[in-house]
C-alpha cells in the first residue's frame, strides 16, 4: 500500500502551482455533508476569490432532474489536513440559480442575523461542544460494543484511559490535529460518558464563523471515521434505555456579558430564552425528545429550568461566572444533530433583538 | 516490504543520466491498455526525439503471429508519477510496417480532423466527465458491496462522504494528484451517485490532446487500482437495475460559442448534432442501450432531447451559458467505454465540418 500512500502525500508544489479546492456542502436531509474537488489555477487565500460552482441538486433531494443546477457560494476556506500543500477545504452555501437560499440553506438567514447592527456591535461568542457516537460499520452498534450484547454501565468511560474503557481514541486525536491544521478553532476533546461516544469543543468563536466551524468539523470527522471503516452518528440519543444521548451544548456570551455588570446581561438573556423556550426546542434537533428526558444530565424537554452548576437544567451558568459577576452561559439544550447556523443565530435573535 | 519501496522510489538522478520511457498504447479490444518501458540515454520533452518502436501485436489481437510487428509512434509525453524523476510516460498511436495506422488506431483519422484548417481555428476545447466504477478482485461486484447482497438505495453516495457512503476514496485521492504530477488537465474529481462509482473531468484541453489526456488518465487509474488490488470497469451499465449507469459526458465548446452571440452557434450545432443522432450513438460504447434507457438521469437511446440544466437530456446546457449568451454544451450520450479520439473529433466533425 505504500506506492498509494507515495501518491496521495504527493507533495505537488514542485510540479505545479495548481491547487485543489474541495468544495463541501449541505445536503438535502440538513445532516448529510457532501464534497468535490476541483483543480484551481494558484493559491487562493480569500473566499471571495474562488469561483461560484454548482451540483446536481438532483442527486442530494434538493432540485428536480429537469432544473438540477443548485449553485454553490464559496463562504469560508480551510486548509486541506488530507492534501496538504495549498489545497484548500471550502464550506458553502447553496443557491438557486436566480439567486435566492434553497430551503435546506439555513445559513443565510443566520448571516443576516449576525450582520443586523446590533447583534454585531455585541461581538457574540460562541464555544460548541459537539458530542458524536462511532458506530462500527455495517452493524451500526457503537464501537467497543460486543455484538449482539452491552459493555458495562457507564461510570469508567468518562475521559476513561485504557482499551477496556476508551473505544476510537485514534480517530478523536487524528481529527484534533487535523482541525488545527486546518484552523478550525477547537478548543478541546474527551471521552464521553457512554462508551463509543466522544466530544470536541469549537471556540470561541465569533458569529457566523462558529458555525462555519462546526461544520467543517463535522466533515473532517466524517473523512476521518471514513479512513478507519467507522460510522459516525450525530444522533441525539443512539441507544435507548440507560445509556447518555448526545448533545451539542453551545455556551455564548456577548460583549455586555464579558464586561463588569455582565451578570445581570446574562439573567435577562436567559429570561427572554425561557419565554421563547417551545420555538428554540422545535429547532434545536430532530429526535431531541428521546434525549431531553430530565435524566442522564438534561432537563425534560418541556421544562425551562436553569441554575449555576446545574448539569441536569436547560442553561447552566457555571460557577466562575457567578463569582466574578460576569461572564458566559450554556445552553445545554441543542441536540448533537443541530445546525450550528439555526442554533447561534436564534440565540443571538432571541437574547439581543428580540423583545417579550 | 521497505527494501521494495526504497528500490522502487530510488532517485537514479545521482548515478546515471539515463531515464525510463514507459510506452503506452491501446490494445486489440479497443479499451484495453498496454505498456512496455525502455531505457532512454537523458530525458526528453519533446515527442518528435523519442524513437518509434514496436510490439507483439499477435499477443494482443492486433497482427498475425508471422506479421507480428506493429510499430508504435510516440504522440504526447507525460511526468511518470510511479517512476518520477525524469522518466516519462509516452502515449503511442500504433501501425503497421508499411506506414498504416492499424484498424484499432482511431486517434490518426482524429488527428487528420483536428488539423483541418476550418476545425483547427475554431480551437475546440473538450471537458470529459470519466465514469467508472471500482470492482472487487475475483468477484466482479462493486466494492463496498455486501457479497451476494445491495447496499441500501442511491441517495446517501453522491459527493458523500463516510465509511458507508464513500468506499474507495484512496484510489481517487491517489489519482487525482498522480494526473496533476504527470501533466493531465484534470480539473476535478466526484463521488457518483451508485456507491463505488466515481468520477474525474479532464478538461479544458483542445484539440487531439483531449483523447491523448484521457487515455494516460485511464492508464493511471488502472496503474493505481493495480496498486490498490481492485479492479476497474468502464462498463456503461455495470449493475442492471435501479443503479446508475457510468458514462462520459462530453463537454465541448469553439471560439465561435466562447465569443459573444455564442448561444446561437450552439444551438446550430445542437441541431446538426440531432440530425446525426444515429451516427454518433453507434460510435459512442458499446452496450450504451443498457445505460440510456431514459432512467437513472440519461435520455432514452432512441430520443435526442435538449434542455437547458436537463440531466434527463441527450444534450444539456448549463444555466451560465444561457444567461450569458455564450458558453459551452455538455453531450451526455458517450458511455464510459467511449473513444476519446473517435468521441471529440466526431463531435467536431459534425459541428464544424458538417
Amino acid at each position: 500500500m505504500s506506492a498509494l500512500a507515495d501518491l496521495i502525500n504527493l507533495d505537488l508544489s514542485d510540479s505545479t502551482e495548481k491547487i485543489i479546492a474541495e468544495y463541501i456542502w449541505i445536503g438535502g436531509s440538513g445532516l448529510d455533508m457532501r464534497s468535490k474537488a476541483r483543480t484551481l489555477p494558484g493559491p487562493v487565500k480569500d473566499p471571495s476569490e474562488l469561483p461560484k460552482w454548482n451540483y446536481d441538486g438532483s442527486s442530494t433531494g434538493q432540485a428536480p432532474g429537469e432544473d438540477s443546477e443548485v449553485i454553490l457560494y464559496p463562504q469560508a476556506i480551510f486548509k486541506d489536513p488530507f492534501r496538504r500543500g495549498n489545497n484548500i477545504l471550502v464550506m458553502c452555501d447553496a443557491y438557486t440559480p436566480a439567486g435566492e437560499p434553497i430551503p435546506t440553506n439555513k445559513r443565510h438567514a443566520a448571516a443576516k442575523i449576525f450582520s443586523d447592527p446590533s447583534v454585531a456591535a455585541e461581538e457574540t461568542w460562541y464555544g460548541i461542544e459537539q458530542e458524536y457516537t462511532l458506530l462500527q460499520k455495517d452493524i451500526k452498534w457503537p464501537v467497543g460494543w460486543p455484538v449482539g450484547g452491552f459493555p458495562g454501565p457507564q461510570g469508567p468511560y468518562y475521559c476513561g484511559v485504557g482499551a477496556d474503557k476508551a473505544f476510537g481514541r485514534d480517530i478523536v486525536d487524528s481529527h484534533y490535529k487535523a482541525c488545527l491544521y486546518a484552523g478550525i478553532n477547537v478548543s478541546g476533546t474527551n471521552g464521553e460518558v457512554m462508551p463509543g461516544q466522544w466530544e470536541f469543543q469549537v471556540g470561541p468563536t465569533v458569529g457566523i464563523a462558529a458555525a462555519d466551524q462546526v461544520w467543517v468539523a463535522r466533515y473532517i470527522l466524517e473523512r476521518v471515521t471514513e479512513l478507519a471503516g467507522v460510522v459516525l452518528s450525530l444522533d441525539p440519543k443512539p441507544i435507548p434505555g440507560d445509556w447518555n444521548g448526545a448533545g451539542a451544548h453551545t455556551n455564548y456570551n456577548t460583549k455586555s456579558m464579558r464586561e463588569d455588570g455582565g451578570y445581570e446581561v446574562i439573567k435577562k438573556a436567559i429570561e427572554k430564552l425561557g419565554l421563547r423556550h417551545k420555538e428554540h426546542i422545535s429547532a434545536y434537533g430532530e429526535g431531541n425528545e428521546r434525549r431531553l428526558t430530565g435524566k442522564h444530565e438534561t432537563a425534560d424537554i418541556n421544562t425551562f429550568l436553569w441554575g449555576v452548576a446545574n448539569r441536569g437544567a436547560s442553561i447552566r451558568v457555571g460557577r466562575d461566572t457567578e463569582q466574578a459577576g460576569k461572564g458566559y452561559f450554556e445552553d445545554r439544550r441543542p441536540a448533537s444533530n443541530m445546525d450550528p447556523y439555526t442554533v447561534t443565530s436564534m440565540i443571538a435573535e432571541t437574547t439581543i433583538l428580540w423583545k417579550p | 516490504m521497505s527494501l521494495l519501496s526504497d528500490l522502487v522510489n530510488l532517485n537514479l538522478s545521482d548515478s546515471t543520466k539515463q531515464i525510463i520511457a514507459e510506452y503506452i498504447w491501446i490494445g486489440g479490444s479497443g479499451m484495453d491498455i498496454r505498456s512496455k518501458a525502455r531505457t532512454l540515454p537523458g530525458p526528453v520533452s519533446d515527442p518528435s526525439k523519442l524513437p518509434k518502436w514496436n510490439y507483439d501485436g499477435s499477443s494482443t489481437g492486433q497482427a498475425a503471429g508471422d506479421n507480428s510487428e506493429v510499430i508504435l509512434y510516440p504522440q504526447a509525453i507525460f511526468r511518470d508519477p510511479f517512476r518520477r524523476g525524469d522518466n516519462i510516460l509516452v502515449m503511442c498511436d500504433a501501425y503497421t510496417p508499411a506506414g498504416d495506422p492499424i484498424p484499432t488506431n482511431k486517434r490518426h483519422k482524429a488527428a487528420k480532423i483536428f488539423s483541418h484548417p476550418n476545425v483547427a481555428k475554431e480551437v475546440p476545447w473538450y471537458g470529459i466527465e470519466q465514469e467508472y466504477t471500482l470492482m472487487q478482485k475475483g468477484v466482479n461486484w462493486p466494492i463496498g458491496w455486501p457479497i451476494g447482497g445491495f447496499p441500501g438505495p442511491q441517495g446517501p453516495y453522491y459527493c458523500g462522504v463516510g465509511a458507508d457512503k464513500a468506499i474507495g476514496r484512496d484510489i481517487v485521492d491517489a489519482h487525482y494528484k498522480a494526473c496533476l504530477y504527470a501533466g493531465i488537465g484534470i480539473s476535478g474529481v466526484n463521488g457518483e451517485v451508485m456507491p463505488g462509482q466515481w468520477e474525474f473531468q479532464v478538461g479544458p484541453v483542445e484539440g487531439i490532446s483531449a483523447g491523448d489526456q484521457v487515455w494516460v488518465a485511464r492508464y493511471l487509474l488502472e496503474r493505481i487500482t493495480e496498486i490498490s488490488g481492485v479492479n476497474v470497469s468502464f462498463d456503461p451499465k455495470p449493475v442492471p437495475g435501479d443503479w446508475n449507469g457510468a458514462g462520459a459526458h462530453c463537454n465541448y465548446s469553439t471560439k465561435t460559442m466562447r465569443n459573444d452571440g455564442g448561444l446561437a452557434v450552439i444551438k446550430k450545432a445542437i441541431e446538426k448534432l440531432q440530425v446525426k443522432h444515429k451516427e454518433h450513438i453507434a460510435a459512442y460504447g458499446e452496450g450504451n442501450e443498457r445505460r440510456l434507457t431514459g432512467k437513472h438521469e440519461t435520455a432514452d437511446i432512441n430520443t435526442f432531447s435538449w434542455g437547458v440544466a436537463n440531466r434527463g437530456a441527450s444534450v444539456r446546457v448549463g444555466r451560465d451559458t444561457e444567461k450569458e449568451g455564450k458558453g459551452y454544451f455538455e453531450d451526455r450520450r458517450p458511455a464510459s467505454n467511449m473513444d476519446p479520439y473517435v468521441v471529440t473529433s466526431m463531435i467536431a466533425e459534425t459541428t464544424i465540418l458538417g
